[in-house]
């Protein structure tokens, strides 16, 4: 069962409250920032609180994901104290090519190898961002063994595309479609873009159910506020947890049988059915609903 | 030496003058009241007076004596500053001030102090100058610090005894009734002056808002008043109550109401005709919104919200959720408004607040309390009045009264702030010993007295992380370490009274 990803929290790696308390407010992973949200003159400050953070607190019930600052513009140094410092996921900013893919996954491989780390323990993903981008998402999303996931970046996106953001979303449409089918074709997360108005809840609400529906993941958010609105819009209803626990009822007790096929209340159970059940289940237990 | 039940060692010679704590309710015992010396006015004699200095000629106060003011001016409080400056000029000396608090606009009083002006304070709180000023060593006697509840039984049983209480007053007649929510500078509750106004042997009422006989509603009636000053400005409304009090959107502080909020909705106290007090930090603020949501989803109404108001508890009422307001003390503009315009929203004095020798004080009745601290140790013991550097900076306030009078106390605090740990092994001053204190609420989770098993049990299914409060301690300790001993000097400048009048700590200098 792979982890969930419903919300993703930007964490500014500058400021050390914020790296302290980041892992309270229930997001399923944690983003340190080294990049936007770090002026130039905090970048080496940001680098060394984040990995310091990294030794210091425990982060286990989180996913640990860093956006680095581009190659060229001390990625290099930034990946190798997080892939020291044990972070889980490496995201490469305004990724454009497959290309940029493969150079990082080679500094991760380099350092990996400098410390005695097994090669491939540090997870990649990528922020798409522009219309070069999304167009090459499907290749992307393949470059690398590492690869746990795509996400959008809606803000430099629009720009690019020449249009800002809208409440309906219809500008985002075309990306977030293809983002998401180049993330299932290869296998790994889709993640949505943040919601930046954060006193918006009825806003924020729209955007998630929308997201949900295409099917992605989760959003990336910016407030610990917006973690319990989307968490909720992704916690299934009790006749789904219900109707999941039938289903994975029927397969054990076939499995105990040694039937192949069973069916729950006269629907026939097959691979996709069993794989949302099970889904449904990891979605209402982490939103702490009774499931056993 | 003694050694308290708190453990805290209490030197012989104020040990001996004031007792060691030794118990909650040990001394709630019969008394003798306090009597004061009455000055009978005749029908033709006038109170009002021209000056503060007029009045302190005709108070004929002189070295040694006790004088009081109330703090309900809080930082916009002109009062104290201008009769403290005025005594100063005429030279009197020696002089007992018996505040109710002091904040830090009351920093001109280290000059009264040094120059020999002020030689003993009793006070419920000290802030930042005058407090680290204390702490330094400057006053030969040290100051004895009073929860409000114990300064009302001070009063009434004449622990403090007032020669002459110097009064702010919103608005004032010319015959000495005054109240506090009309005028220029409007407070709301008069809650702790009216203490003073009742047991002082001389009360002078300074107001910049003379109004015409008779000032109504009378908040303290011209039966308790000698004189009245007229002056251009008692305070500064600004500093005196904000608007509204916001709702924090610290989500740590957001976290952490969110919990206490879960704990008291989930405790059996939460039923109709249940009551709360909330202090007005940032966390326990927030508590009532939360909870507010659970009244109206499980239709419980409280029968009174006890303070301490804020606007949340005014909104509450409004709203129908709570049926009284009982005031005795309000933190902002919209609560001082709500009590000149609201017959449900009642004004009490101090002694009817947290006494513990009053004749039964509305704490008593009080189910659930939402506290604050700087430090709480793992035997629950609770410190508001020193930093973690030993320095006399919170104040006393409603803490160990509520706590040990109401059914349920709730301490809400983060584990840490900045790089100071709030759970700790042992406090730097014990203010509300651990008996009295219930609940802890953190960012992480709760932790439950032990001395409280049906608390244990009754939130065994609660969906609230649970610790120990060793554990929480234990989490705190792995992000800041372990603090290092505070070095203290040998001079006592703060005595910790317990509500009975019993030391429950000193603080010596630093």
């Amino acid at each position: 069962m792979e982890r969930l990803r419903r919300t993703m929290m930007f964490v500014p790696g500058a400021n050390p409250a914020m790296l302290r308390d980041a892992v309270l407010y229930g997001a399923d992973a944690i983003m340190f920032d080294l990049e936007d949200a770090v002026s130039l003159k905090e970048k080496d400050t940001a680098r060394v609180l984040v990995y310091s953070a990294l030794k210091t607190f425990d982060y286990s019930s989180v996913e640990t994901v860093v956006r680095v600052n581009a190659l060229s513009a001390g990625g290099r140094q930034d990946i190798e104290a997080m892939v020291l410092g044990g972070i889980n996921v490496v995201r490469l900013p305004k990724t454009e090519t497959a290309q940029d893919i493969v150079d990082v996954d080679e500094v991760i491989t380099a350092v990996e190898k400098k410390y005695g780390i097994p090669v491939g323990t540090t997870n990649m993903m990528a922020a798409i961002e522009s219309a070069e981008g999304v167009l090459n998402a499907r290749e992307i999303a393949k470059a690398s063994p590492r690869m746990i996931g795509i996400a959008l970046g809606a803000e430099d996106y629009v720009t690019s595309q020449k249009t800002k953001r809208y409440a309906d979303g219809a500008e985002l449409s075309f990306a977030r479609n293809y983002i998401l089918h180049s993330a299932r074709a290869a296998g790994i997360a889709a993640i949505d873009t943040v919601y930046s108005d954060v006193d918006n809840e009825a806003g924020l609400r729209r955007e998630t159910e929308l997201i949900k529906q295409l099917g992605f993941d989760g959003k990336s958010v910016i407030n610990p506020r917006q973690i319990p609105v989307i968490n909720g819009i992704y916690a299934p209803t009790v006749e789904e947890v219900q109707k999941a626990r039938e289903v994975m009822a029927g397969i054990r007790e076939a499995e105990a049988k040694g039937s192949g096929v069973i069916a729950v209340d006269g629907q026939m159970v097959d691979k996709p059915i069993v794989e949302r059940a099970e889904r449904v289940l990891a979605l209402a237990k982490a939103t702490n609903m009774e499931v056993d | 030496m003694g050694i308290n039940q708190v453990n805290r060692d209490i030197p012989t010679k104020y040990a001996d003058q004031y007792g060691v704590y030794d118990g909650e309710f040990t001394n709630v015992k019969p008394f003798e009241a306090a009597t004061k010396h009455v000055q009978p006015v005749k029908p033709n004699e006038t109170k009002l007076l021209a000056s503060i200095h007029d009045a302190i000629v005709k108070t004929g106060l002189k070295d040694g004596m006790t004088i009081s003011f109330h703090h309900h001016f809080r930082e916009g409080d002109f009062v104290m500053n201008m009769v403290l400056d005025e005594i100063a000029k005429m030279g009197i000396k020696d002089l007992s001030i018996a505040p109710s608090s002091i904040a830090n606009v009351h920093a001109p009083l280290i000059d009264h102090i040094k120059n020999g002006v002020v030689t003993n304070i009793t006070s419920s709180g000290l802030r930042d100058k005058v407090g680290a000023a204390i702490s330094s060593g400057i006053m030969a006697n040290p100051v004895v610090i009073r929860s409000h509840g114990g300064r009302a039984r001070a009063i009434a049983s004449g622990d403090i005894h007032i020669d002459v209480a110097f009064l702010g007053a919103p608005s004032a007649d010319a015959y000495g009734n005054i109240n506090g929510t009309k005028g220029k500078a409007t407070c709301g509750s008069l809650g702790y002056a009216m203490v003073d106004a009742k047991y002082a042997d001389q009360v002078v009422a300074v107001t910049d808002t003379l109004v015409p006989y008779p000032n109504t509603p009378i908040s303290i009636p011209q039966t308790d008043v000698d004189y009245v000053v007229q002056v251009d400005a008692i305070g500064d409304p600004d500093g005196i109550a904000k608007g509204a009090t916001r709702f924090t959107k610290n989500p740590k502080e957001l976290l952490i109401a969110e919990y206490a909020a879960k704990v008291i909705t989930a405790s059996s106290y939460f039923k109709n005709g249940f009551s709360f007090q909330t202090g007005s930090g940032g966390a326990a603020l927030a508590v009532s919104r939360f909870m507010r949501q659970a009244m109206i989803d499980q239709d419980v109404k409280a029968s009174f919200a006890l303070g301490g108001i804020t606007n949340a508890m005014v909104e509450l009422q409004k709203e129908g959720l709570v049926d009284k307001l009982i005031d005795v003390q309000d933190f902002d503009h919209p609560s001082a408004v709500s009590l000149a315009d609201n017959p449900d929203h009642y004004e009490i004095d101090a002694n009817m607040y947290a006494s513990p020798l009053s004749k039964g004080a509305v704490i008593n009745q009080l189910d659930v309390a939402i506290l604050s601290a700087l430090e709480v140790d793992t035997d629950f013991n609770v410190n508001v009045i020193t930093g973690s550097d030993g320095v006399l900076r919170g104040a006393s306030g409603g803490h160990s009264d509520t706590s040990a009078a109401c059914k349920m106390s709730m301490v809400v605090a983060p584990i840490v702030r900045g790089r100071i740990p709030t759970i700790v092994d042992e406090v730097t001053t014990v203010v509300t010993p651990g008996a009295s204190v219930d609940v802890i609420v953190t960012e992480l989770g709760i932790a439950i007295n032990p001395n409280r098993p049906d608390l244990i049990k009754m939130f065994k299914s609660l969906k609230v992380p649970q610790f120990t409060i060793e554990e929480l301690r234990d989490k705190a300790y792995a992000i800041t370490g372990v603090p290092a001993k505070i070095h203290y000097g040998d001079q006592v400048v703060a005595l910790i009274e317990y509500r009975d009048g019993h030391l429950i700590d000193v603080v010596k200098n630093v």
